[in-house]
């Protein structure tokens, strides 16, 4: 009977030998996938297992940690002015997730990072709690309460860039939301995050309008038209007369494209053309450029393309299109569409001599023991527009604030180019327009802030004044925090 | 003439060594590794040293002390690792059923379900005690498993009266789909446990006797031997009927247990390959009838294949839990070498994490590493028994032996198998780790009874009788 016995072992032999395989597969083959399974409640107990590091802005901590009573959850994120610095952060929260800086810096934040391994491996050893890193931004607090209280109780946005770096000063998108109130796993948070769910909530609070909403650009989109006529050397002066009759009809159609008011725009210069905001001037540009010179353009200012801040911000378009519909989004007021910050990264490249620098948000990772792990150097974007151009553009934009439609964003001293806007929407233009305002600012060594400020759905005046009337003002004081920080 | 018989002996007494020092030196480590592993998972969770620290150490240390002075006293050939391994085991398990005691998941998900949260530790503790209670009374009682043989049908009825009882109305209870327990004086049992022993006797006294018969009087069709059905009938009822009661009772593991130990011992019994391919071919019946009729069966094989899908939305009907995932996570989350005891989240798995997921619980905390040794040492227990059934020189001590060796060795791939999810899970508990008292009482009463043979396989022959011829021809003198 030996036999059979010995197979028998061998058998179990066999039995064991596969729980062996079986568990090295799952401890080892598939550790990771596992142990980072997006289900994996482990990922979030150690997330919120130690303090999380901080956002800081101004070398202050705009984020903070408390600990609370949960099972799971040790501690809890906290936001100071949370409302303010949402679209900046993003929310980190113990049930819902994280987004934005708090997500695509997570590593850094909850000292997960390769580059924290040292640290780690050092307070192990030395038995303190594990802690993160923070993540130091470029923002600029001064300029960021300007957008936000600027924006007041009105939807809007707001993104100011300093466009020598790119760096992002300001960014604010209204109506807001504070991060803190979904931070935690009580059915308080819960409810504060139903109250904020698109579908309970109309005025969508969490979206970041700054960075991911496109808004039709209206006429600051004929910076762009007027960037795309003097590179094209359709124009030798920006005070030479233009081709433009009054009235004018839009190509391969019967439609005349109107002016608001009678301004004088038969055969203006580009200079009083963006003064009054002329429509006929720059849609007849547009037209006889063409849909792919426009396009071009338009892409060498940073449109058609995703930006990463390295929060993404969508794409901002300027699509293919026929005649008519490409003179008219020569004005702003066709299919192509814009991001406020893609707006501000226009003003930005004109202000800086034509220079694009890429835009961001955070400057500096820095380690638990202080010391920089990564550093972020400014990078060029592209030169969409030459120097020359650049300057024209500059004088013109200037105009336009002296005495033109942006007086609003006048400030004393100091030489302020901007543009107006005010975009159409809805069917047959039936809902109130968005007011649109780029503007930069320039002090002695060149620009350091430019700025675009869009507000939804104002109820005022529907002429082209509203951009000047009421997006202005914001853009002023933002440029005005900037300068004064600047000293 | 006594005096020249003595001289003359030529076969010394002195048998192989007994190793009873060996098993003591073995008992020592399997107390000491249990209480560091009690005393890391305290000082993981609070900082400080448990204070039942010294209970527990003194506690185990004396169970494994008397298991160890009554083996010396009782079966002093016993085989030396099967007593410090199962010692090891429990003391391991009870460890971490303590360690998941401290989870306040755990207790908050109990008050929840039962509105209060009772530490089971203490009661396995209780339940090991009782454990080892039986296995000296089994050595005490057994002088000689042999005995056993008497009680072939007496047996029969047994097994088959104990896996009838949790469908007796009023004592049976549900918990959890499953109707594989009875309520006695308040206190749980799993009467499929005890099953396993007394049928594994049944099985091992029948076929001692019908060995031959089915082996040689059979009528060779297709090339099969089939035998004659009067000498496989009583064996085949017992099966079956165990197997339908186990299938009423929704206990799957239970099932393939006996039906793994039914195969196995036929098969040394015969020593016919033709069993093997029977007992296949009714596994796949059995199988596919049960998979068709029993709904329940459905829902683990989908759950098997799916793991994750519970998580899905919408979630399958089917889906009813997420235990099999946690575990998965729980086992990666562990990786090689594991969080350390009382720092990983295994009891994320539920109100089952100490029962049929424990080994996740080592998985996670011990890491690959650890998940090996545990399983090395069920395979050296199996391993002690099936060299046991080996060195047996009775074919009933040989087939009882090899049959529960088996049986165990199913036992830990069914459990261990399911929790990792190699197989469909079904339920079962590994042996000495999971907290459950029928579980840790029926074990030690299994190691008992092999470590009863292993003392009789090993015992040194009696010394044989003195010759008289030879004395005669000594004595003769002209």
């Amino acid at each position: 009977m030996n036999k059979p016995v010995r197979r028998i072992a061998i058998f179990c032999g066999l039995l064991v030998f596969a729980l062996l395989l079986r568990d090295n597969w799952l401890q080892f083959v598939q550790a990771d996938e596992l142990k980072d399974h997006e289900h994996n409640r482990r990922v979030l107990i150690a997330r919120y297992s130690q303090p999380r590091g901080n956002i800081i802005v101004d070398g202050r901590a705009i984020t903070g940690s408390v600990e609370t009573d949960s099972t799971d959850f040790k501690y809890k994120r906290t936001y100071k002015n949370g409302e303010m610095w949402a679209p900046v952060t993003g929310y980190a929260s113990q049930v819902y997730g994280s987004n934005q800086i708090e997500n695509l810096e997570d590593k850094i934040l909850t000292g997960d990072d390769d580059r924290l391994f040292f640290n780690r491996t050092v307070d192990m050893f030395t038995g303190k709690e594990r802690k993160g890193g923070d993540v130091i931004t470029t923002l600029n607090p001064k300029a960021q309460e300007a957008a936000f209280k600027g924006l007041g109780d009105k939807r809007g946005a707001v993104a100011a860039i300093d466009p020598r770096t790119g760096k992002i000063l300001a960014l604010a998108s209204t109506p807001s939301y504070d991060p803190s109130t979904i931070a935690g796993g009580t059915d308080k948070d819960e409810d504060a995050w139903k109250a904020l769910d698109k579908k309970n909530n109309p005025d969508d609070p969490m979206l970041n309008r700054a960075l991911r909403q496109t808004y039709p650009p209206g006429s600051t989109f004929k910076v762009v038209t007027a960037a795309a006529a003097l590179e094209d050397g359709k124009y030798g002066s920006v005070d030479e007369p233009t081709d433009s009759p009054l009235p004018w009809t839009l190509p391969d159609t019967r439609v005349q494209l109107k002016n608001e008011g009678s301004i004088p725009c038969k055969n203006a210069s580009l200079r009083v053309a963006l003064q009054w905001s002329c429509n006929t001037v720059f849609g007849k540009i547009s037209a006889d450029l063409g849909n792919k010179k426009m396009q071009e353009q338009a892409e060498k200012f940073g449109f058609n393309e995703e930006v990463f801040t390295p929060v993404r911000a969508d794409a901002s378009i300027y699509p293919k299109d026929n005649r008519p519909q490409n003179a008219m989004a020569g004005i702003g007021q066709a299919s192509n569409r814009a991001t406020p910050l893609q707006m501000a990264m226009v003003a930005a490249a004109i202000a800086n001599d034509g220079e694009l620098m890429e835009p961001y948000m955070v400057d500096k990772l820095r380690a638990p023991n202080l010391s920089i792990i990564e550093q972020h150097e400014p990078k060029p974007m592209g030169e969409p527009i030459s120097s020359d151009t650049a300057h024209k553009l500059q004088d013109i934009m200037e105009t336009v604030v002296e005495k033109g439609t942006g007086q609003n964003a006048r400030i004393p001293g100091v030489t302020v180019g901007g543009k107006t806007g005010t975009a159409q929407h809805g069917v047959a233009n039936s809902k109130n327009p968005y007011a649109w305002f780029i503007s930069y600012a320039k002090g002695d060594n060149g620009s350091p802030v430019a700025v675009a400020v869009v507000i939804e759905g104002s109820d005022t005046t529907r002429d082209d004044i509203a951009g000047g009337k009421l997006a202005a003002p914001i853009a002023r004081s933002v440029m005005k925090a900037v300068l004064d920080s600047e000293k | 003439m006594s005096s020249s018989t003595t001289t003359t002996t030529t076969i010394s007494t002195v048998g192989p060594p007994s190793r009873r020092n060996t098993e003591l030196a073995l008992l020592v480590f399997a107390v000491i590794i249990p209480v560091f592993a009690y005393a890391n998972v305290g000082l993981a969770l609070s900082d400080e040293l448990p204070s039942g620290l010294l209970n527990y150490g003194l506690g185990l240390g004396f169970m494994a002390a008397v298991g160890h002075i009554i083996v010396r006293k009782f079966a002093p050939y016993a085989d030396p690792l099967l007593l410090p391994l199962a010692t090891l085991l429990n003391g391991l398990g009870l460890v971490l059923i303590w360690r998941l005691d401290q989870s306040k998941r755990l207790a908050r998900t109990a008050v929840a379900q039962n509105g209060e949260f009772i530490a089971s530790a203490p009661r396995q503790l209780m339940y090991s005690a009782i454990g080892i209670a039986l296995f000296v009374a089994v050595l005490l009682m057994l002088k000689d498993h042999r005995r056993l043989q008497r009680y072939t049908y007496i047996s029969m009825a047994g097994a088959l009266v104990l896996l009838l009882l949790p469908l007796v109305p009023g004592l049976g209870m549900n918990v959890f789909g499953a109707k594989i327990w009875i309520r006695v004086a308040g206190f749980s049992i799993q009467p499929g446990e005890f099953a396993k022993i007394v049928i594994a006797i049944f099985f091992a006294g029948y076929l001692m006797v019908k060995r031959d018969a089915l082996a040689l009087a059979s009528r060779r069709f297709m090339g099969l031997y089939l035998p004659r059905g009067r000498d496989l009938g009583p064996i085949l009822v017992v099966w079956a009927m165990s197997i339908l009661i186990l299938v009423f009772e929704t206990d799957l593991g239970t099932s393939l247990l006996f039906f793994g130990m039914f195969v196995v011992m036929l098969y040394v019994a015969t020593e016919r390959t033709s069993w093997i391919v029977f007992g296949l071919l009714m596994a796949a019946g059995g199988a596919a009838v049960v998979g068709s009729v029993e709904p329940h069966v459905n829902v683990r094989v989908m759950a098997w294949l799916h793991p994750f899908a519970v998580y899905d939305d919408p979630r399958p009907s089917w889906a009813e839990t997420d235990q099999i995932a946690q575990a998965m996570m729980a086992f990666g989350s562990g990786g090689t070498m594991g969080t350390g005891l009382g720092q990983g989240n295994s009891d994320l798995i539920g109100f089952a994490a100490n029962s049929d997921f424990i080994l996740a619980t080592v998985g996670e905390e011990l890491g690959l590493g650890g998940t090996m040794a545990i399983l090395l040492i069920y395979a050296l227990i199996v391993e002690r028994g099936v060299r046991t059934a080996l060195a047996a020189r009775d074919p009933f001590g040989k087939l009882l032996a090899v049959g529960m060796s088996a049986a165990f060795a199913i036992q830990v791939f069914v459990v261990a198998g399911g929790v990792m999810g190699l197989i469909p899970l079904t339920g079962m508990t590994m042996p000495f780790m999971a907290n459950g008292g029928s579980s840790v009482i029926a074990n030690w009463a299994l190691i008992a009874v092999l470590i009863r043979i292993s003392d009789t396989a090993r015992r040194p022959a009696p010394a044989p009788a003195p010759n008289p011829d030879a004395e005669m021809t000594q004595v003769v003198r002209p």
